[in-house]
């Protein structure tokens, strides 16, 4: 029956936007990180959605064609900003220490979206849900 | 049996129904980078019921042409295309879902209307 699909569809949404959510928090959390190689300097994730194309078993339940799910989860590749701080504990033979690359003003934004989007699929499941309960309604007029 | 009760309603119902999971596909995917928004074609589905209207594909090898399915899913042309290809209007679609209820409320209450007639009907009143 199609109102089930879309429970498991906008579902799978809500479960993709929290990954989301949760991917922006870690990177607010890491913010300050600071390292004594580029490499070891903290980088901003991204995850990054894909469309499920067909439905797919996974144990008992069905994951149905046009879900969503995280596909990976990538770097920020901007280069990490450094900084010459020689008292630092962390800072390099140079004097210089390596800072985290995340953009505090992007993650935010990324937050908003998020929460929005969660919100939108949270009213598609709420008009799906009424409409399942009207539906079993007809019978008893 | 059913289907002469209900006319027309019965698979109204489930054609809205599924313009609903369609909908609700395409807000699910609304950050999906390169996801292509989609909607059903009620005409397209009303006309390949009645037999009439545009072709139909009666034959695997037959060419379906550009945008069209066998169950009345076409692509959504967008008015803003975001960098990654991705084609969902977030606005737009919730406007379309929430119509989409609307219409699946009609038909709900017109099959009401049936079952209501029936049992008057049947009671004798």
């Amino acid at each position: 029956m199609s109102m089930d699909k879309v429970f498991g569809i906008a579902g799978s949404a809500l479960a993709a936007q929290l990954v989301r959510m949760n991917t922006t928090a870690s990177n607010l959390a890491n913010a300050s990180n600071t390292a004594d190689t580029p490499e070891g300097a903290y980088r901003a994730k991204r995850v990054v959605f894909r469309t499920l194309l067909q439905d797919q078993a996974v144990g008992e339940q069905t994951r149905y064609a046009g879900s969503i799910h995280v596909g990976n989860v990538v770097d920020d590749p901007t280069p990490s900003p450094r900084s010459y701080d020689p008292g630092n504990p962390a800072a390099d033979d140079d004097g210089y220490v390596w800072q985290s690359n995340v953009n505090e003003v992007a993650e935010m934004v990324e937050m908003t979206a998020a929460a929005r989007s969660y919100r939108n699929n949270i009213e598609v499941v709420n008009t799906a849900k009424q409409m399942m309960m009207r539906t079993l309604e007809v019978m008893k007029s | 049996m059913l289907d002469s009760l209900f006319g027309i309603h019965a698979d109204a119902l489930e054609l809205k129904a599924r313009r609903m999971e369609v909908l609700s596909t395409n807000i699910a995917n609304a950050d999906t980078p390169g996801y292509k928004a989609k909607d059903v074609d009620f005409r397209s589905v009303l006309g390949w019921q009645l037999g009439v209207g545009s072709m139909r594909a009666t034959h695997v090898n037959h060419w379906r042409g550009p945008g069209h399915s066998d169950n009345g899913e076409v692509f959504t042309i967008p008015f803003n295309p975001a960098v990654d290809g991705n084609t969902v209007e977030i606005g737009l679609e919730q406007a379309k879902y929430g119509k989409a209820a609307v219409d699946y409320q009609a038909t709900l209450d017109f099959l009401q209307g049936r079952v209501s007639a029936y049992k008057r009907a049947l009671k004798g009143e």
